[in-house]
């Protein structure tokens, strides 16, 4: 049985093989509305989440199956102490795959050790996001047509920002990726993710805290929110909520066919006037997600 | 200060003055039966001082954790009052239930029943199988 915790637990050619999917979903859903007849998806969000958990279930009726579950911890038997890994053995007795949303970083893996069915991380903390992440690669694939020989800036919250990691690591295994990190000296991307990925890999990278200086230089930008559920202090969160602000001003020295993303939700890190700006893609991802979530339910239950 | 040598069992040698009892702690010496002894701050021409755990019995121990705890040992073992064999520790690959993790952010932190594991990473590093956070010691 596979789960899907960290973007790694899939290789290379895993991956390929789900964004293809992804994109024949994209062309014909039709042809896939009753992959999950009889299958039911539980949505357990221990940390509320509007747009992820949307986006499983849309995915889950589009393929023809059955959705159930709790959108926050409130409504669930966490309030009353049980643990995940007791969660988990009942809901797995009443569904066929789990996606699971958590603060708590690392829940989903327990949750695994004690599921008797297929495990999805749809975020744990400040960890893992990996879903994000193959909706990340589906919409750089379908824009640039090649996940290899970029240049990739990620911009803001670079340390608590989980996307961040898992697309890092991710692209980790692909040639000729050049990072930028662009970040206040506070967000940078945390120690493990450099040592156990970029030097690992031998990415190359550079770090900034000025975005306009490589704006020119990027063919993918990837804008992150500053997370207030990240920090214990609303002050350092009020200090650096509004380090990076994306305007169309300064895209005037980015490439022509630069491609702008964001796992959104967003606060004022991009401005509303670059939504019609051709290079923003972030709603295209947020269609993307849904394909890829079709995709990925379809892989972990053994559909074809 | 005099101490006996031991006919069949183990002695712990060189662990760095202070760890002796964590030591004893971490291989659960407490639980053994025989005679075990606890010696510190004994002199040692190498560091100045040591710590030395003797045990008097022909017993198994699992000393992988001392390659996190005090890779600085040698651990002696003795049969017929002659050294038969010395083990120096090797980092072990996976560390259960010895340290906790402190990420608050950590499942660990909440989950009752949960073993705590760290693995030992390519580069060195023991880090939280659950949330990934490295450990200092």
């Amino acid at each position: 049985m596979k789960n899907l915790l960290a973007i790694t637990d899939f290789s290379v050619e895993e991956i390929e093989e789900l964004l293809c999917v992804a994109e024949d979903i994209s062309k014909n859903i039709e042809k896939y509305s009753k992959k999950c007849e009889n299958k039911i998806l539980a949505t357990l969000f221990f940390e509320p989440s509007t747009r992820t958990r949307l986006s499983f279930e849309s995915a889950m009726l589009s393929l023809g199956g059955k959705t159930l579950g709790f959108s926050d911890a409130n409504s669930s038997s966490s309030t009353k102490g049980e643990s995940v890994s007791d969660t988990i053995k009942v809901v797995s007795c009443y569904s066929d795959i789990i996606a699971m949303r958590h603060p708590k970083e690392g829940a989903p893996l327990v949750a695994s050790m004690s599921s008797k069915v297929p495990i999805i991380n749809a975020g744990d903390g400040g960890h893992n996001h990996p879903t994000q992440t193959l909706t990340d690669l589906l919409t750089i694939k379908t824009e640039k047509g090649r996940l290899d020989n970029l240049t990739v800036g990620f911009c803001g919250d670079l340390k608590f920002g989980r996307t961040v990691h898992s697309l890092i690591q991710a692209l980790s295994r692909q040639k000729g990726i050049k990072l930028v990190l662009i970040s206040p000296k506070e967000l940078k991307v945390p120690d493990y993710v450099k040592t156990d990925v970029m030097d690992k890999y031998g990415m190359e990278y550079v770090e900034t805290a000025n975005l306009e200086e490589v704006m020119g230089d990027l063919d993918v930008l990837y804008m992150t929110r500053v997370q207030q559920e990240r920090f214990f202090s609303e002050e350092e969160y009020l200090r650096l909520r509004d380090s990076y602000i994306l305007t169309l001003d300064k895209l005037q020295t980015a490439k022509k066919d630069m491609c702008i993303l964001h796992p959104l939700p967003r606060v004022n890190e991009i401005s509303v006037d670059v939504d019609n700006d051709p290079r923003a893609c972030y709603f295209k991802q947020v269609q993307n997600g849904r394909y890829v979530r079709m995709a990925l339910i379809m892989k972990l239950l053994g559909v074809k | 200060m005099k101490i006996d040598a031991i006919k069949n069992g183990i002695v712990i040698d060189h662990i760095e003055a202070g760890k002796g009892r964590k030591v004893y702690e971490l291989l659960g010496l407490e639980e053994l039966n025989c005679t075990v002894a606890l010696f510190k701050n004994l002199p040692s021409k190498k560091t100045g001082k040591k710590d030395i755990i003797k045990i008097d019995a022909d017993i198994e121990l699992d000393f992988e954790v001392l390659g996190y705890i005090a890779p600085e040992t040698t651990v002696n073992i003795i049969k017929n009052e002659v050294i038969v064999s010395k083990i120096r520790p090797e980092p072990p690959k996976l560390l259960k239930n010895v340290i906790k993790c402190k990420n608050p952010r950590c499942i660990t932190s909440v989950e009752q029943g949960i073993d705590h594991i760290f693995k030992l990473t390519d580069s060195g590093v023991y880090r939280c199988i659950y949330c990934e956070s490295s450990i200092n010691k």
